[in-house]
Formats: C-alpha cells, sequence, structure tokens
C-alpha cells in the first residue's frame, strides 16, 4: 500500500521500555530534526517505574510551528513487544510502522506500511556485550529512521560528536551503529517514505530545553541562595538542575566554595519550613514540589501569608488527587494553591507557558515574593516541565536588580524612623520589615501565626485582627499591578466568543484557533498569566457573549477562581476541561468549542427575536 | 501569670557586662505562664548565661513552635528577633534560618509535645544535619495549654491528674540525640539553676547541634503524686554527672579542684569547659558508653543529668555544604546573578 506523503508535518512515535537506554537515542532523532530547521517538539509517555514497564516517546514535526500535541501517530517505531498491539492500532490510516523482525510480527494491518528490520539480530551480529547491544539497538532504528525519513546523516553524526565531545572511541562506536542502521534501511526500503523532513528555516533563534531546568535558571538568575526540597515526581529535575546550575554559576572561585545552599529536607513539611526560615531571615528561598507536597505544606503556607514571609514554590503538577497518577501531566493544583491553608488566604500564581516563562517567572517570583511578603506558586506541569520544547532564547538586563522589596535598614532605623511591623505606612498593605540582627536596640519584633496588632504585639482583640485581615486583601489588591499581565490575542474580524486558558495549554489553544477559524469560528484569546487577575481578565470576558475556559483538570479549576474573585455568571463561562493525564490536543478544543459554538450560533439569543 | 507591667527603671548600680549591657537587657516581655512554672526558670537562666557571655541580643534568632514551651522566646531576649512558627516544624524555620545567615546565634525552643510528638521527625533530621544551634527542650511530660493529656516523654506508668495511668513508652530526647549525632547532649533541671545556667553557656559556644533536654515540671498538670515529672519526684530521682563550670576565656584554669575531679575539655574556639566529676567513671566523650550508662540508671529509675556528650571539634552544616564565609542574605547580584554573557552562551549550547 501507498503511505501517506507528508513533508515536515508528521508525528512519529517511539514505543520503548523503560530503562532500555532508549531516551538518548530519542532525543538524538529530535534534535538532527531541529538542527534542520525544522520544529519539533517531543513528549515523553512514561510510567512510574525504572526498569521494565513500557514507555513512549512521541515527537510532533510541525513546520508551520504547532508545539502542543496533535494526537494519532504517523509513523509508530514499535519496539516493545508488551504493548504491540496498543502501538499497532495508534497508528492513523495511511501510516507507517517500523519495528524489529527478528521475531515474526503479530497481527498487521493492511491500512498501514510495514517495515520491519531485524534490530536485535543485526545488533546481535556485531556486538558482543549485552549493554552495547540494547544501546546500539536504539542508535542503530535513528540510523534507520534518518534514511526513511530523509533526515541528513552529517547533522546526526555532527550532534553525537557534540554529545560525546573529547570522547573519540565513543564517537566512533555510536557512528558506526548509526551507519549501520542507515545502510540496512537502504538497502531493505525505498528511502525516503512518504514522510519527510525537509530543510527549512523555521526555528531562528529559538533554544529548547525542558521546563524545570528552564525554571532553575530562573532561580539562580532570580538571586535564590536557599533551596530545599523533598524528591517527587515530576519536580525533582527542577531541584537537580538547580544543584548543577549553582556548580557551575555560583562557586565563588577564590575558594571553590557554595554561594548556595541545597538541602534534601525529609518531607514537604521541612522543606517549606526551611523555605519560610531563610525567607524570614533575608535569603531568597524556595522549593520545588508537586500536588502531594502541596497538600502537606498547607499550615505552613497560611503561616507564611499571614505572617508575611517571602517565599517561592515551584509546583510541577501532575495527576491528582493522592498520589493520582505521578507520570501524567495535569493543571490540577489551581485552587489548592490560590486558597492554600485553612482560613482565609489568597496566594499568588504565575502560569508560565514554556521554558522561556519559566526562567522568566522563575526569576521575577523572587522579586514578587520579596515585594509582596508573601508565597508565590510558580505553576508548571509535567507536560512542560520534564519534556524539552522549543522556545524565544532566554534574555536577561545585566542593569536589572533584585527588589528585595520594604526591608528597613539599620540606618534607617537609627536616623528614628518609626518601625511597625504590621502598619500600613504607604496604603498599598505592604509592611516594612526588618532581618534579625539589623539594629541592637531597634526593629527586633516577634514573628508568629497568631493575630497581633500593627507593632507585632500579641493580641486576641478582633478589631485588630479585622484590621490586619483588611490589609492583607489590600496587599492582594497591590499584586495585581506587579503580576504578569495577560496576554490577549483578537481574531482578525470580531469575535462572539473568548476563550482564556493558561500554562501548557497554549501551543494547542493557539493551534485551535487556527482551525476554528477555518471552520469559520472566530474566537478572541485571553492567555492569564497571573492570579491575582488583572482588570483586563473582567474585561475580557464582559466583551463575550460566552467563553471558553480551557483547562488541564476536571473541575474547571481556573473557570471556579474567575467566578468567584471576577464574581462572573457561571453560565457565562463554559469549560473545556482535558484531564485524563495526557497534554491537551489542538483537536480536542476545537472539537469541544466548535460543537458549543455551532449550537450557540444556530440560535443567538439577541438575534432570535423576528 | 503576673498582669502588672514590668519596670522599665532598675538599680542604677545594677552590673553590667563585657558589652556595657545589664542583665535587664537580656529579658522580655512579662511571661503569661502559670505562677510557679519550670520554663519561667529556663527563660531566666536564658537570661543570666547571655547576659554572663555578654552576647548581644540582637545576634541571637530565637525561635519556637507551638505551646507554653513555645511561648516562652516572648519572655527573654526582647531586643532579639523571635519567631514563633508552626506546632513541631520550630526545626526546620531554624534550619531555614540558619542557611541564611549563618553569623548569628540560633536558639530553638520547644516543648515535649512539640518535639517528641508532633514534631518528632523535625527534631531528629535537624540534630542528624548538625545545624550549629542551642536546641532546649522544656520537657514537663504534659500538654498544659489543652489541659493535662500525657505527652510522648510520659513515662510509662505515669499517672496524670486525673489518675490515669500512662500505657505508652516513653521517648527519651536524650538517648535520640545522643544516637542521632548531636556533638552537645545535656540534660538538667528547671529546678536547678547551678546545673542548668552553665550548660545553656556551654551550649550557646558549641559551635554545631547542642541539645538540652530540660525537666520542667507543669506546676498545673503534672505536680502531683505519681508523676514522674514533678519537682519532688525529680529532686528525688535526679543522678547528676557531673557539674560544669564553664569558663569562657582561653586562660587555664585556676580553681582548685580536689585531683581527678576536674576534666577540662578544650572547645575548636579555644574555650575552655571544666567538668566537676560526680559520677566516678562517667567519660562526656563517649556516645556510645553514654548511651548505655542512660539507659542503666534509666532502668534503675534514675533521671540522668549533666553534660552527658560534648565534642570537642563538631562540624555543622554549613561544613557540609561548603557554603561561602559571608552570610548567604547579605550576597549581591555581582555574587548572585551570572549575567547576560552567561546566559548567551547556555542559549547557544541549546540550539
Amino acid at each position: 500500500m501507498t503511505g501517506t506523503a507528508r513533508i515536515n508535518d508528521f508525528v512519529v512515535r517511539f514505543a520503548n521500555v523503560n530503562g532500555s537506554g532508549s531516551a538518548s537515542a530519542n532525543q538524538l532523532f529530535a534534535r538532527a530534526i531541529l538542527r534542520m530547521g525544522v520544529p519539533a517538539t517531543p513528549r515523553n509517555i512514561f510510567p512510574s517505574n525504572i526498569q521494565g514497564l513500557p514507555t513512549w516517546y512521541e515527537v510532533r514535526v510541525s513546520e508551520a510551528g504547532h508545539l502542543g500535541a496533535r494526537g494519532g501517530t504517523d509513523l509508530m517505531v514499535a519496539m516493545n513487544p508488551q504493548t504491540w498491539d496498543q502501538d499497532v492500532g495508534a497508528i492513523v490510516p495511511g501510516g507507517y510502522l517500523f519495528y524489529d523482525s527478528t521475531r515474526p510480527a503479530r497481527r498487521l494491518r493492511d491500512d498501514i506500511t510495514v517495515l520491519g528490520m531485524p534490530l536485535t539480530e543485526l545488533c546481535n551480529a556485531q556486538y558482543e556485550d549485552p549493554r552495547q547491544r540494547q544501546i546500539f539497538k536504539n542508535i542503530m532504528y535513528v540510523g534507520a529512521l534518518s534514511a526513511l525519513l530523509s533526515i541528513e546523516a552529517g547533522v546526526v553524526e555532527q550532534l553525537i560528536a557534540e554529545q560525546f565531545r573529547a570522547k573519540e572511541k565513543l564517537i566512533a562506536a555510536n557512528v558506526h551503529a548509526l551507519r549501520l542502521g542507515r545502510t540496512q534501511a537502504l538497502e531493505r526500503f525505498a528511502c525516503p517514505i512518504g514522510l519527510r523532513v525537509q530543510r527549512a528555516a523555521a526555528v531562528g533563534d529559538r533554544i529548547f530545553i525542558d521546563g524545570n531546568s528552564a525554571a532553575a535558571l530562573g532561580a539562580v538568575y532570580g538571586g535564590a541562595t536557599v533551596a530545599a526540597w523533598y524528591p517527587i515526581t515530576p519536580s525533582t529535575s527542577l531541584a537537580e538542575a538547580f544543584a548543577r546550575y549553582c556548580k557551575r554559576y555560583r562557586t565563588e572561585p577564590e575558594t571553590g566554595r557554595a554561594r548556595y545552599a541545597i538541602v534534601q529536607a525529609e518531607d514537604e513539611l521541612a522543606s517549606i519550613g526551611m523555605v519560610i526560615g531563610a525567607g524570614w531571615n533575608g535569603a531568597r528561598a524556595f522549593t520545588a514540589t508537586s500536588g502531594p507536597g502541596i497538600s502537606l505544606m498547607q499550615e505552613f503556607l497560611g503561616l507564611a501569608y499571614f505572617a508575611e514571609i517571602p517565599a517561592v514554590i515551584f509546583d510541577v503538577q501532575r495527576a491528582g488527587p493522592s498520589t493520582g497518577m505521578p507520570t501524567r501531566t495535569q493543571q490540577c493544583d489551581v485552587t489548592a494553591c490560590a486558597y492554600a491553608s485553612h482560613g482565609d488566604t489568597r496566594h499568588v500564581l504565575l502560569f508560565p507557558e514554556d521554558p522561556r516563562e519559566c526562567f522568566e517567572f522563575g526569576a521575577l517570583a523572587f522579586d514578587l515574593a520579596d515585594r509582596l511578603q508573601t508565597p508565590v506558586f510558580v505553576l508548571l506541569d509535567l507536560d512542560i516541565g520534564m519534556n524539552e520544547r522549543l522556545c524565544a532564547p532566554f534574555a536577561w538586563d545585566d542593569a536589572r536588580r533584585m527588589d528585595r522589596g520594604k526591608v528597613m535598614t539599620a540606618a534607617a532605623l537609627e536616623a528614628g524612623r518609626e518601625f511597625g511591623r504590621y502598619l500600613d505606612v504607604d496604603h498599598d498593605g505592604i509592611p516594612y520589615r526588618t532581618l534579625p540582627g539589623t539594629h541592637p536596640v531597634r526593629g527586633a519584633y516577634f514573628t508568629r501565626g497568631t493575630s497581633r496588632d500593627e507593632y507585632a504585639r500579641y493580641t486576641e482583640d478582633g478589631a485588630a485582627y479585622q484590621r490586619n485581615m483588611e490589609r492583607l486583601l489590600r496587599k492582594f489588591a497591590t499584586a495585581k499591578q506587579h503580576v504578569p499581565r495577560p496576554l490577549r490575542r483578537d481574531a482578525a474580524e470580531g469575535a462572539q466568543f473568548g476563550a482564556i486558558y493558561y500554562g501548557s495549554t497554549a501551543p494547542a489553544m493557539d493551534e485551535a484557533a487556527s482551525l476554528l477559524a477555518a471552520r469559520g469560528t472566530a474566537i478572541d484569546l485571553l492567555r492569564v498569566r497571573a492570579f491575582p487577575f488583572h482588570d483586563d481578565v473582567a474585561a475580557f470576558i464582559a466583551e463575550h457573549d460566552r467563553v471558553f475556559v480551557v483547562e488541564q483538570n476536571r473541575d474547571g479549576q481556573l473557570r471556579t477562581l474567575l467566578i468567584n474573585e471576577c464574581e462572573i455568571d457561571p453560565a457565562k463561562l463554559i469549560r473545556v476541561v482535558h484531564y485524563d493525564g495526557t497534554p491537551i490536543t489542538a483537536r480536542f478544543i476545537a472539537d469541544a468549542i466548535g460543537t458549543s459554538a455551532e449550537a450557540a450560533k444556530i440560535v443567538p439569543l439577541r438575534k432570535a427575536a423576528p | 501569670m503576673s498582669f502588672l507591667p514590668k519596670p522599665r527603671l532598675h538599680h542604677p548600680e545594677l552590673a553590667t557586662n563585657a558589652v556595657g549591657l545589664t542583665r535587664r537587657d537580656y529579658e522580655g516581655a512579662i511571661s503569661t505562664l502559670c505562677a510557679g512554672c519550670g520554663h519561667d526558670s529556663i527563660s531566666a537562666a536564658i537570661v543570666r548565661a547571655c547576659f554572663d557571655l555578654s552576647l548581644p541580643p540582637h545576634r541571637i534568632a530565637k525561635l519556637s513552635g507551638i505551646g507554653c514551651s513555645s511561648k516562652t522566646p516572648t519572655y527573654f531576649l526582647g531586643a532579639a528577633h523571635g519567631f514563633n512558627s508552626v506546632h513541631g516544624r520550630m526545626p526546620s524555620v531554624l534550619t531555614g534560618a540558619n542557611l541564611a545567615n549563618r553569623d548569628l546565634i540560633y536558639l530553638g525552643v520547644s516543648g515535649d509535645g512539640d518535639s517528641a510528638s508532633i514534631g518528632l521527625g523535625q527534631f531528629a533530621h535537624a540534630v542528624r544535619r548538625g545545624v550549629n544551634m542551642v536546641y532546649i527542650v522544656e520537657n514537663n511530660g504534659v500538654y498544659g495549654l489543652t489541659k493535662g493529656q500525657f505527652s510522648a516523654t510520659s513515662d510509662r506508668g505515669a499517672r496524670s491528674k486525673k489518675g490515669v495511668a500512662n500505657t505508652d513508652a516513653a521517648i527519651d530526647l536524650v538517648g535520640l540525640a545522643l544516637q542521632l549525632g548531636a556533638t552537645f547532649v545535656a540534660r538538667s533541671f528547671s529546678g536547678d539553676k547551678t546545673q542548668l545556667v552553665p550548660l545553656i553557656r556551654a551550649a550557646l559556644q558549641h559551635p554545631g547541634a547542642a541539645f538540652i533536654d530540660c525537666i520542667s515540671p507543669c506546676v498545673q498538670f503534672n505536680n502531683h503524686e505519681g508523676s514522674t515529672k514533678s519537682f519532688d519526684y525529680v529532686r528525688e530521682h535526679n543522678e547528676a554527672v557531673n557539674r560544669l563550670d564553664f569558663i569562657t576565656g582561653r586562660d587555664e584554669i585556676t580553681a582548685e579542684y580536689a585531683p581527678g575531679d576536674v576534666e577540662v575539655v578544650r572547645q575548636h574556639d579555644g574555650s575552655l569547659l571544666s567538668l566537676r566529676k560526680l559520677a566516678a567513671d562517667y567519660d562526656p566523650h563517649d556516645r556510645t558508653a553514654a548511651l548505655a550508662y542512660l539507659q542503666e540508671r534509666s532502668a534503675a529509675g534514675e533521671i540522668v543529668t549533666g553534660l552527658l556528650y560534648v565534642d570537642p571539634e563538631p562540624e555543622e552544616l554549613h561544613t557540609h555544604l561548603n557554603t561561602v564565609a559571608a552570610p548567604l542574605n547579605s550576597l549581591d547580584e555581582a555574587a548572585l546573578c551570572p549575567g547576560a554573557a552567561a546566559l548567551d552562551r547556555l542559549n547557544a549550547a541549546l540550539r
């Protein structure tokens, strides 16, 4: 059968066994496509397991620049017998199957092109060592794919040379395996197949990095010196990246000593406790965690809110509740973070869409935490946290200074400036603080989670308690002016409908908007980037008949927040929720909005009268 | 409690220390604990120890959890910053504060409920990390603020005020601290100021994790017949292994002791501890023997007090983390931010 022909626009999915060393080979494949100037977006779909269970790596190739998941597979690289049926079934009609034909294939479809190559047999003939047999089998299939998809061999070999810089032996061995796979494919199949990579100039100066690393780098640039964390998927690599970047950028040259402190705590309670202790004492401090960690931190988060202590929390969200699906993505901690703790609280949230914003918000979060003297959450998710994504290069202005907020100095205290820890001197709800050890006799105060007056004196007087709670609301209103504004993108012609979305949903939403436009449904877009919501958010909702709130959780958590905080009629906000743990796709959004919009368009209420 | 405000005036001839402060300068707000509470004696001992050492009060950070004991930091060192954190979680807050500024002295005050029940994990981990701190547990074996429930340090068989016997085994924080690697471990009694003040002084000078378990009877809920934490019971069963005369200077000890009675321990910073031996063969440098001795005496119904273990060459968390000499909270952009040029190089490596 003749396979589908698609140039620079297809999805390849690798089905592997966890722990078989496929990750670096798959990454090599994705990078080679990027080097040819064609955007490629990989996604790891992996189990909560170290070795043996199925894992997939999906690469969406899209010269048009669509970085969201698409759904469906054009070429399946089936390397895992455990998932054979499922994998073969996932190929779109007209698609391709590449598999290890050392053992005869079970049930095959007749509406796909089947490309069998005895990889294990070829490998066993070449290599004696079992580990080498495994590793080079992976490189061999990359070689075969380069021939099948017309990826330039030189590009892949260059990447191998860069990866194993100065390790000539490894370079030679890998290039050998690569060429073996490539030659075998050229001999066995009519190369290239219908799916092809063609050199383009669609990547530009963009960089390719995962969100967790980018956020960690943001913390380095933002001046974080204390990190306390507890290992939890999918946030672990954020803390590890921070350690890596600190070692590189934060080692005192004269002494070799660390300008940072990283503690792997005994649990998430201790992690946030250390962050709060460090923040209280004037160091920029953060923790990285995921949903279960947020649950454990609730009491401390209430303390930091009420006692007004800067803290930064990177929450790399995964599917909850409870242990949920630890290796699957969701945006399901929005309300848990926004209202963390018992009692009346509201917390600042930032929603980065990609690694570039993970870096930016990662640095900004520390300025906000100091300025607002409160916890600031950066809400990533597994999809952007643990996957490499093409994004605008990082930028930094060397003239930028840390905003340490209102910290009263020894000189100010000495000069006799009035100090009341919870005194609203500037009418913005933000009081001054002092750091321990500042002045021998002035400025000391007692920090507590119990109620107190403006001078931090313990009191159970209801009026003083209420004044303080009201001031905290004023402070939250001030926060609106400091957090990143929402970004609006209107449809070409006046749109009846709007869509609000945030975080990792962005690329799928962007693509869905163009799909919908092609189908005749115009949508105005608003990407919310922070909580508290800027006034532009309510204005956007007011301007549209209906607004779709697109997110990756069951209950429409951002929608709940919008209804609650902006006092919106719930009927006006339509849920578009995707929460099976896989990243949301443009097709899903376009179908959901399309169906709803069509229904609404047939009988527009205001035009119904004759 | 007394509700009269504390007079600010004091006797003009009140003694001053090396930094020109009087003992009154080390006090805090008036205590709101019950009259006769053991905790107030500990606060007074802390005041005395800090005054004796001529520590500038504002260079001390006092941290606590929740409970009667955790209220006390308000009642001493009014010129120091204090932090009354979350129940059982003072150790992590203290650890973070210590990481931010290694130049201050960290004084953690906690209770038996705060450290042995809800906060046992954080207590253990702060100790095993070797955080440079003085950690005092004001141990009364009972929950005071909630009116008399047993805590995890209550001895099995001890009776509550309502006459109920405790059936759970007691947690011995001293034993735990020894086992987890604390480099200074002591037990004392709030009713024995002459023993307690020098121990606090020595702990404040110890550059590592210093732990003091201070039995502090609760006059309201745990000072009755049948209690093993009452004033009478502790006085009767107290077995001090040594008496500490702490000397801040580096001068040799000149006080006269009978030969063989005194051991002089030179600390890492050059300061000297002179230990007057009360139990003939007790060696405060042998962790294993200390543990065995404690178990043995405890089985005999005795409460061992004194300086139970000290490591003259302790290591602390900052040593392990190899952090710079300057406090982390004092580092500026030049020290912390790699800058645009480094970022451009990184961008290039990510293409």
